[in-house]
């Protein structure tokens, strides 16, 4: 992407700019697209309409939303610390934003090539933490603090079976890239990791239940990584307004909500590449049938998009399913159930292939 | 100047910039949040010498683990016990005789080394190099580390466990 962008533009800058202007895009557009659908499918879960007015079955709501959020007044609280308070939704989207740099959204189309993506994404959601603890914090105020408390636990405590699940990933695949990782899954979704990775042996059979396993836990961290229901004690609205951003009005409260969403689709993006082939199509290209090569790329992004967005569907499927977890709980979970199941999955994992 | 001198020095300037934040702000608070753009400083200085690795490892240990626990301990001390805690100037005369002597040192050894420097082609990556080296010639030390890091977490888990049994 950049160095294509660099050879079109000449100019090393203009690419680099443009290269991560792509994600950007995609946030701003798929938050749009997400909150909407949050919106109409809790509305047809508790048998309402949700909203209908604006556009076809209010597909124009989140424009006027968007557009009513951006003219609010900003006041900020006497009490509250100014520079801490206008600097932290700054640093939580950048830590989410910056995930995006190392997605692979099609074999062309990926912000940077590192070697080490997925070990990147896993470190650089500690941004997210700070910024959590710092708008908590810098508001001053009891709820904003004790969900922002909640909210580092919570991340800090299941980073760990995510870590252990992404570590039996790496033993498997050899490597760190979320390109090369992608690859591997190529050409049907038999190849996919969820069903025991490539190749025809028994190690692939064998795998298949422990590869399911790994993608339960996976999937139930990440969504207390990103403070969804069941596990969203940080923001819980009956319990403590609205968390750590409770004190924040206008085009800041967007930010959060914008941090959210991208959350959102960075960790459903993250399993689909770990599990379910990435980019790669489930069953073939029609660009190599039809001898169009240059329509790969898109296809890729098409598969790619539309497995996100599967996740986050049944992440908000989720939500509107179950009820929220209390802090002990929670906390027992992650500890006393998904820490010690993914130590024997990782095990288990790493005897089966020395096989 | 070529963009690489350009990124170096910002980097460069955001350490060294928070790094002087840290030591005078009067806000205890602040100074723990300014850690958070040190660390990212030389982060960002690792990539620019090809240590990627080192890099995100800095991040990763440093702004998700230490700066973590940091900002806990100081949130928590602040505002819970209501005590203000502010940082202060005290023995001046000391600390700059002591800073002097280290400053000279570093500066000493940095003159006098006969560096060895060649051109060398730029890794895509260090992380299979440096597992080589942890799982071979640095074997017994790895595995002592986790020995330690094991030991650390036994004991954390112990303490937790009896303030639980005492209430």
């Amino acid at each position: 992407m950049y160095e294509f962008l660099n050879e079109l533009l000449g100019n090393q800058i203009l690419a680099m700019l443009l290269t991560a202007a792509v994600p950007l895009v995609f946030i701003l557009l798929f938050t749009l697209f997400a909150v909407w659908l949050e919106r109409k499918v809790s509305a047809h879960m508790q048998d309402r309409l949700g909203p209908m007015r604006v556009g076809w079955h209010g597909s124009l709501q989140l424009i006027a939303d968007f557009l009513k959020i951006l003219q609010k007044e900003a006041p900020v609280s006497l009490e509250a610390d100014k520079p801490l308070y206008n600097f932290a939704p700054v640093l939580v989207f950048a830590g989410s934003f910056a995930a995006f740099a190392a997605i692979p959204f099609s074999s062309k189309l990926i912000g940077s090539e590192i070697e080490l993506g997925l070990f990147y994404i896993l470190a650089v959601s500690s941004f997210m933490v700070i910024g959590i603890l710092m708008a908590g914090w810098s508001s001053n105020n009891k709820y904003s603090l004790l969900g922002a408390m909640r909210s580092a636990a919570q991340i800090v405590s299941y980073e760990i079976p995510t870590a252990l699940v992404v570590l039996g990933m790496i033993m498997l695949t050899g490597t760190l890239s979320l390109t090369k990782i992608s690859e591997m899954q190529t050409s049907s979704f038999w190849n996919w990791y969820i069903l025991g990775g490539p190749g025809l042996s028994l190690s692939k059979f064998l795998l298949i239940p422990f590869m399911i396993i790994g993608f339960i836990i996976i999937y139930i961290s990440t969504l207390a990584e990103v403070n969804r229901t069941p596990f969203d004690i940080p923001e819980a609205e009956s319990e403590l307004v609205a968390g750590y951003f409770t004190e924040y009005p206008g085009i800041k409260y967007a930010m959060f909500m914008l941090t959210e969403y991208a959350n959102m689709f960075a960790v459903s993006a993250i399993v689909s590449i770990l599990f379910f082939g990435g980019y790669q199509s489930p069953v073939g290209y029609l660009g190599n049938m039809l001898g169009i090569h240059w329509m790969i790329p898109f296809e890729q992004a098409f598969w790619f998009i539309s497995k996100g967005l599967f996740f986050v569907f049944v992440q908000i499927w989720l939500r509107w399913t179950l009820p929220r977890l209390r802090v002990d709980q929670l906390m027992a979970l992650c500890w006393k159930y998904l820490i010690p199941y993914a130590f024997l999955n990782l095990i288990i994992i790493g005897i089966i292939s020395l096989l | 100047m070529t963009l690489y001198d350009i990124i170096f020095y910002l980097f460069a300037l955001i350490t060294i910039g928070s790094a002087m934040l840290v030591v005078t702000t009067k806000n205890i608070v602040h100074a723990a949040f300014a850690l958070l753009l040190t660390f990212f400083g030389v982060a960002g200085i690792y990539v620019l010498l090809a240590a990627d690795f080192l890099a995100i490892v800095q991040i990763m240990v440093y702004v998700g683990g230490i700066l973590v626990l940091i900002i806990f301990g100081v949130m928590l001390t602040n505002k819970i016990t209501s005590v203000e805690i502010k940082t202060g100037t005290l023995n001046v005369l000391t600390a700059s005789i002591v800073i002097g002597v280290f400053m000279g040192l570093v500066v000493s050894i940095m003159v006098w080394t006969g560096w060895y420097s060649m051109p060398a082609p730029i890794p895509a990556t260090t992380a299979y190099g440096l597992g080589e080296t942890l799982i071979s010639d640095y074997a017994l030390i790895f595995e002592l580390l986790a020995m330690l890091l094991l030991i650390a977490l036994v004991g954390a888990a112990s303490i937790a466990r009896r303030e639980k049994e005492s209430l």
